[in-house]
C-alpha cells in the first residue's frame, strides 16, 4: 500500500511548479515558422540570461479548445500566437489584454494593424505575418502569368486534358471563392458590421464564374481539397493553383514555379479580392507587465520578422523587411506584399462565424449542377438568417427550480413509504458489494457524473457574444418542432436522426456479421498463421482513425480515387460518390465498417474460448449439422459476452464523430450528417451556439436511453423464455 | 477430425480476402510515409523511384527546442500514461464487475443502466467541465490527471464486458469455494480472474487503445512539452493551413507498433482461455 501511494504522488507532483518569474509563450506554428520563433526567444534569452522563457508548440486541432480552457482557468500562457479572426471571440470571452497604448507600431504596414484595432483606440495584438490567396503557376507549362481571368480561362483551355488541369483550388471552400465574389463586387459585411445579404447579384455573377470553370470550361477539377491540389500541382497535372504562402514549403523539389497576384476580374474590370489573415502576438487576460512586453517587442522586432521571411518564407507585417536587398530579390514575398493591398480583412465579429458553412455549401451545389448560381446564393442567404436568428428571451429559473425540488422531495418521500427498515437491511446485507463498488462510484460520480450534468444543465442556457442567458426549454423545443426547416429537409432534425437510425443499424449488423464470421474462421486450430490473421486483422483498429478516415476520403475521390479508376478499369461510370445520398452514405459506411469490425471480432474471439468442447461433442454425437451446431451451441454461448458489445457498439457508432466528419463531411447538403457532427456544429462552427448544442446531445442522450430501455425489456424476455 | 480440403481453401482464401481488404488501406498509409511527394494519390500513382526513411527518421529523430530526444520522451509518458489507464482501468471495472455479476443489492440495475448512460453523451461536451473538475483537484499538468481522466472515460465499457464474461462463468464454481470456506476477495481473485483472462484481455487493448490514440484531452490538460504523449506529436502535423502528409503517416504507423505488439502478446490470452484456467 505505502509503495502505492508513493508512486501516486509521484506520478501527481507537477512538472516542477511554474516559476513565478517564467515567461510562457505558446504557438501552434510548425516547420519554417516555428523555427524562426524560437530563433527570435534564443536571441531574447541571450540578451535576458536571467529571465526564464518556456515554448510550448501546441497541436493547432486542440489549440483554440485549449486556450479558451486553460487561460480563465489560470493555467494559459502569457502570450500566443493567433489569427485575428478569432478576435472578436476571444474578445468576447475576455481571454486577451490590449497592448500598451503607447507601443510603437507605426512600423507595421498599415492594412496588418487595421484588422487588430479596437473599437475605442489602440491594438489587440502586435502582426506578425499576413497570409491571403495569390496565383501559383508552373513555369514550365504557363510561361506568363494570365493577368485577367479570360486570360487564366484561355490558358487553362490549353492545358488541360485527360486528368490533368490547367487550373485548380478547392472551389467549395469559400475562402477559396472569396477572390471572385469579392472581385465581382459581392460584400460580405455591410457598413454597420453586419452580415450583409449574400445573394447580390454580384454573388450570383461570381457563381456563375464558378459553373463556368468547373461545368461548362470544366478546367477545374470537381472534387478537390488542399492534399490533392497539392499533388496535382507537384504532378504536373495542374498548371495553375489559388494558394497561400503555406503552399512554398509544399511544393516538390525540381518542380518550376513562380508566383503571381491573382488577375482581374475581366467581367467587372476589379481584381479579385482575395481574403486576409493577420497572424498576431496577444497577451492572455492579466498577464501584461514589463517581462512580457520585452519579449514581445523582441519577438516583433524588425529582427525577428526577418528571420521569419527568411526561415520560413512568411510575408511578415513589418515595413522595414520589405526594404532590404535579398527580400526585394523574393518575388514570392514582393508578391504577398503586393497582394495585400488587394485584399480583404477577414471579418472578426463573432456572427461572421456562421456565414462560412452556407456559402460553402451553396458553392458545392454551384460546382455540381444542382442549383444555380442565384438559387444558391438565395439558398445561403436563407440559412444564414436562420443560423443568426436572435437568441431566445431570458426566461425565470425559478419555476424550474421548483420542479427540481419537487422532484427530489418526491424521491425522497417514495424512499420513506417503501419501508425503510427492509431498504436498510438490504442495503447492509449488500455492504459487501458496495465495498466492490466503491471505488469505481467514486471516480465515476466525480468525472463522468459531474460533466455530464453540467453538460445537461449547459442545454437550458443561451450563449451570445460575451452574455449566457437562462432560456429555460426553448432549446428543446425549438429543436424538436423542426420549426426552421420542414421535416424532410436534410437539415431538420427529424431528418438526422432519421439517418443516425439507419447508420447505426447498417453498421452494428455489419460490424457484428463480419466481426463475427471472421472470429469463427479463426477459431480452428488446424488454420494455420493465425496469430498473423488476427494481427492483421486488428490493424484497422489499431492504427489512428484520422488518417485511415482520410485514405479512404482519398479512395472515393471522384476524379482520382483509387474506387473510381477500378470502375473504370471494369468498364463502369465513374461515382461521383459525395454528390447525392446514397453514395456518400455508403462511404461512410465502408469506411466505419472498415474500422469497426476488429472490436466485434476480438470480442467474439475471447468469448468463443468460454465454449467448453464438449458442449460441441455432445452436439455431434445428437448428429447437429455445422449450422445447428452454431445456432443451438455457438450462439448462445456467446451472446451474453456479444451483447454489452453490440449495446455499446450501438451507442459509440450513434455517436461516430470522425467518419462523417471527416469522409463525407455531411455532403451533400448536410444529408449524411448524423446527430453528433450537427451537434459539433452547432457548438464550434456556428458561432458558440453551446446550450443549443447541449440541448442537442441531450436529445441524443434521451433517444438512446429509450433504446436502452427497449433493448432491455427486448433481454428481459429472451431471459424469462 | 479430418477437415475436408475444400473447406480448408475455402477458410484460407475468405481469411487472405479479408486479410488485403484490412490491409489496403494500411497500405495506402506506409505509402504516404516513404513517398518523398507525401500526398493522398501517392496511393494510385506510387513513384517508387522516389521512396525515402526520412518520414519515419523525421518523427522518430524529434527533438524539442534544447535539442533533447523528444520522441523517447513521449513514447515512454505515452506507455506510462496508457499502462497507468489499463491497470487502474482494468482495477476498478473488475471489481465493479463481480459486484455486478456476483450479488444482488438495491441499485443494481441502477448502476448497471447509470453507466451505459453516460456513453451515450456526446464527447466533445464534457472537455470544458472535465477541465474544471481535474482543475478542482490541482490535477492540471500532471500525468495522474490524466490517468484518471482516461480510465473513469473507459471504465463504463470495462464494467460492461467484464460483467457479461463473469455472467457466463457458472456460478457453482464459486459456491463451491465460499463453501469450503473461501472469503468473497479469494473467489474473485483465484477463480474468476484467472478464468476471466479472454475478457480482461479484451478490455485491457480497449483501455490501452483508448488512451494511446487520443489528443484533444491531452493537449488540453498537459502544458510541458516534456511531459506530452505521441498522439501529440503527430497531431502536429497538421496545421492551420495544410499538413505534412508523409509526416503524419509515418507518425500514425509507428505510434500503432506497440499496439499491434500489446495485442500479439495479448492475444495467447485470448485464446488461452478456460484450457490454462483452474477448471481442468
Amino acid at each position: 500500500m505505502a509503495r502505492w501511494l508513493l508512486i501516486a504522488t509521484l506520478l501527481a507532483l507537477p512538472a516542477g511548479a511554474r516559476a513565478a518569474d517564467e515567461l510562457v509563450l505558446w504557438h501552434a506554428y510548425r516547420a519554417g515558422e516555428e523555427a524562426a520563433v524560437v530563433r527570435a526567444v534564443d536571441a531574447f534569452r541571450a540578451d535576458h540570461p536571467d529571465q526564464p522563457v518556456r515554448v510550448l508548440a501546441v497541436p493547432y486541432g486542440a489549440f483554440a479548445q485549449k486556450l479558451k480552457t486553460a487561460i480563465p482557468a489560470g493555467h494559459g500562457p502569457d502570450l500566443f500566437i493567433a489569427a485575428h479572426d478569432q478576435l472578436g471571440d476571444m474578445v468576447a470571452r475576455e481571454l486577451i489584454d490590449p497592448i500598451p497604448i503607447d507601443t510603437a507600431v507605426d512600423r507595421f504596414l498599415p492594412e496588418t494593424l487595421a484588422p487588430l484595432g479596437r473599437a475605442d483606440f489602440g491594438l489587440w495584438g502586435w502582426p506578425l505575418a499576413f497570409k491571403s490567396l495569390v496565383l501559383f503557376y508552373r513555369t514550365d507549362l504557363v510561361p506568363a502569368p494570365p493577368a485577367t481571368t479570360d486570360e487564366l480561362i484561355a490558358t487553362a483551355r490549353r492545358l488541360g486534358g485527360e486528368r490533368r488541369y490547367g487550373f485548380a483550388y478547392p472551389f467549395a471552400e469559400f475562402y477559396f471563392h472569396a477572390p471572385w465574389y469579392f472581385g465581382f463586387g459581392a460584400e460580405l459585411l455591410a457598413p454597420d458590421g453586419a452580415t450583409d445579404r449574400v445573394d447580390s447579384p454580384a454573388a450570383a455573377a461570381s457563381g456563375a464564374f464558378l459553373r463556368r470553370l468547373v461545368l461548362e470550361e470544366r478546367i477545374l477539377p470537381s472534387d478537390a481539397n488542399g492534399a490533392l491540389v497539392t499533388e496535382l500541382f507537384n504532378r504536373g497535372r495542374a498548371a495553375m493553383v489559388l494558394n497561400g504562402p503555406w503552399f512554398v514549403s509544399e511544393i516538390a523539389a525540381g518542380v518550376p514555379w513562380a508566383v503571381a497576384p491573382l488577375p482581374v476580374v475581366s467581367d467587372t474590370g476589379r481584381p479579385a479580392r482575395p481574403l486576409s489573415t493577420v497572424e498576431a502576438l496577444f497577451v492572455a487576460r492579466g498577464r501584461t507587465r514589463p517581462a512580457v512586453l520585452a519579449l514581445a517587442a523582441a519577438l516583433t522586432s524588425d529582427e525577428a520578422a526577418r528571420w521569419r521571411a527568411e526561415l520560413a518564407g512568411q510575408p511578415v507585417a513589418n515595413a522595414a523587411v520589405y526594404e532590404r536587398e535579398e527580400i526585394r530579390a523574393s518575388r514570392t514575398l514582393m508578391t504577398f506584399r503586393a497582394q495585400l493591398a488587394d485584399s480583404v480583412p477577414m471579418p472578426t465579429a463573432p456572427l461572421t462565424a456562421m456565414v462560412w458553412e452556407p456559402l460553402n455549401e451553396a458553392l458545392r451545389q454551384i460546382g455540381r449542377g444542382a442549383l444555380g448560381p442565384q438559387a444558391a446564393f438565395a439558398e445561403a442567404h436563407n440559412r444564414i438568417e436562420i443560423l443568426s436568428r436572435p437568441l431566445p428571451e431570458a426566461r425565470s429559473p425559478a419555476p424550474y427550480v421548483l420542479v427540481l425540488l419537487l422532484l427530489f422531495a418526491g424521491g425522497l418521500g417514495w424512499a420513506v413509504v417503501r419501508r425503510p427498515p427492509a431498504v436498510l437491511r438490504r442495503l447492509v446485507e449488500a455492504r459487501l458489494a458496495y465495498a466492490f463498488l466503491l471505488p469505481t462510484a467514486l471516480g465515476m460520480t466525480l468525472l463522468v457524473g459531474i460533466p455530464f450534468l453540467m453538460g445537461i444543465g449547459i442545454g437550458f442556457f443561451a450563449f451570445g457574444p460575451g452574455e449566457l442567458r437562462f432560456v429555460g426549454l426553448a432549446n428543446f423545443t425549438k429543436i424538436l418542432a423542426a420549426a426552421d426547416y420542414g421535416v424532410t429537409h436534410p437539415l431538420s432534425f427529424y431528418f438526422t436522426l432519421a439517418v443516425t437510425m439507419l447508420w447505426t443499424v447498417a453498421n452494428v449488423a455489419l460490424h457484428v456479421a463480419f466481426g463475427f464470421g471472421l472470429a469463427l474462421l479463426l477459431q480452428p486450430t488446424w488454420v494455420r498463421g493465425r496469430g498473423l490473421f488476427r494481427v492483421i486483422l486488428i490493424l484497422p483498429w489499431a492504427i489512428p482513425n484520422y488518417i485511415t478516415a482520410l485514405v479512404f476520403k482519398g479512395l472515393f475521390n471522384a476524379q482520382l480515387g483509387a474506387i473510381n479508376a477500378l470502375l473504370g478499369k471494369l468498364g463502369l461510370e465513374p461515382v461521383g460518390w459525395f454528390d447525392s445520398f446514397w453514395p456518400a452514405f455508403t462511404a461512410n459506411l465502408t469506411t466505419n465498417v472498415w474500422l469497426g469490425f476488429p472490436f466485434m471480432m476480438v470480442t467474439v474471439l475471447g468469448a468463443l474460448q468460454a465454449i467448453p468442447e464438449d458442449l460441441y461433442d455432445a452436439a455431434r454425437v445428437d448428429g447437429a449439422s455445422g449450422v445447428q451446431r452454431f445456432f443451438k451451441v455457438t450462439l448462445p454461448q456467446v451472446a451474453p459476452a456479444l451483447l454489452p458489445a453490440v449495446i455499446l457498439g450501438t451507442i459509440w457508432t450513434f455517436n461516430m464523430f470522425n467518419i462523417v466528419f471527416l469522409v463525407s463531411e455531411g455532403q451533400p447538403e448536410g444529408s449524411t450528417d448524423i446527430l453528433v457532427t450537427e451537434a459539433y456544429r452547432w457548438a464550434f462552427m456556428r458561432n458558440g451556439q453551446y446550450g443549443y448544442a447541449a440541448a442537442y446531445s441531450v436529445v441524443i442522450f434521451v433517444i438512446l436511453v429509450l433504446y436502452t430501455l427497449f433493448t432491455r425489456r427486448l433481454l428481459a424476455g429472451r431471459s424469462r423464455a | 477430425m479430418r477437415v475436408p480440403l475444400w473447406h480448408k481453401l475455402l477458410v484460407y482464401g475468405v481469411l487472405i480476402a479479408a486479410s488485403a481488404v484490412a490491409l489496403f488501406p494500411v497500405y495506402a498509409v506506409v505509402l504516404m510515409a516513404v513517398s518523398r511527394g507525401a500526398g493522398f494519390s501517392a496511393v494510385i500513382d506510387p513513384d517508387w523511384s522516389a521512396l525515402t526513411l526520412d518520414h519515419l527518421r523525421r518523427f522518430v529523430s524529434t527533438t524539442d527546442a534544447e535539442g533533447r530526444w523528444l520522441f523517447g520522451r513521449q513514447l515512454f509518458n505515452s506507455l506510462v500514461i496508457s499502462t497507468g489507464t489499463t491497470v487502474l482501468g482494468i482495477g476498478l471495472a473488475t471489481t465493479a464487475a463481480y459486484a455486478f455479476s456476483r450479488f444482488r443489492f438495491p441499485g443494481q440495475r441502477a448502476g448497471l443502466a447509470g453507466f451505459l448512460v453516460t456513453q451515450m453523451f456526446p464527447g466533445t461536451m464534457m472537455i470544458v467541465p472535465l477541465y474544471l473538475i481535474i482543475n478542482a483537484l490541482g490535477l492540471v499538468d500532471t500525468v495522474l490527471g490524466l490517468v484518471v481522466v482516461y480510465s473513469t472515460t473507459s471504465l463504463p465499457f470495462c464494467v460492461w464486458m467484464l460483467k457479461g464474461y463473469f455472467d457466463t462463468i457458472p456460478t457453482d464454481l464459486d459456491e463451491a469455494a465460499i463453501i469450503d470456506g473461501a472469503s468473497h476477495l479469494r473467489v474473485f481473485y483465484q477463480i474468476l480472474l484467472p478464468l476471466a483472462r479472454p475478457a480482461i484481455a479484451v478490455t485491457a487493448l480497449f483501455s490501452f487503445l483508448g488512451a494511446w490514440n487520443e489528443f484533444i484531452l491531452a493537449a488540453t490538460f498537459l502544458s510541458r512539452e516534456e511531459k506530452f504523449t505521441l498522439p501529440m506529436t503527430l497531431y502536429r502535423h497538421v496545421g492551420a493551413y495544410g499538413a505534412d502528409w508523409g509526416a503524419f503517416a509515418a507518425g500514425s504507423l509507428i505510434v500503432s507498433i506497440p499496439v499491434c505488439l500489446l495485442f500479439f502478446v495479448l492475444q495467447k490470452h485470448l485464446v488461452g482461455g478456460l484450457s490454462a484456467g483452474a477448471v481442468k
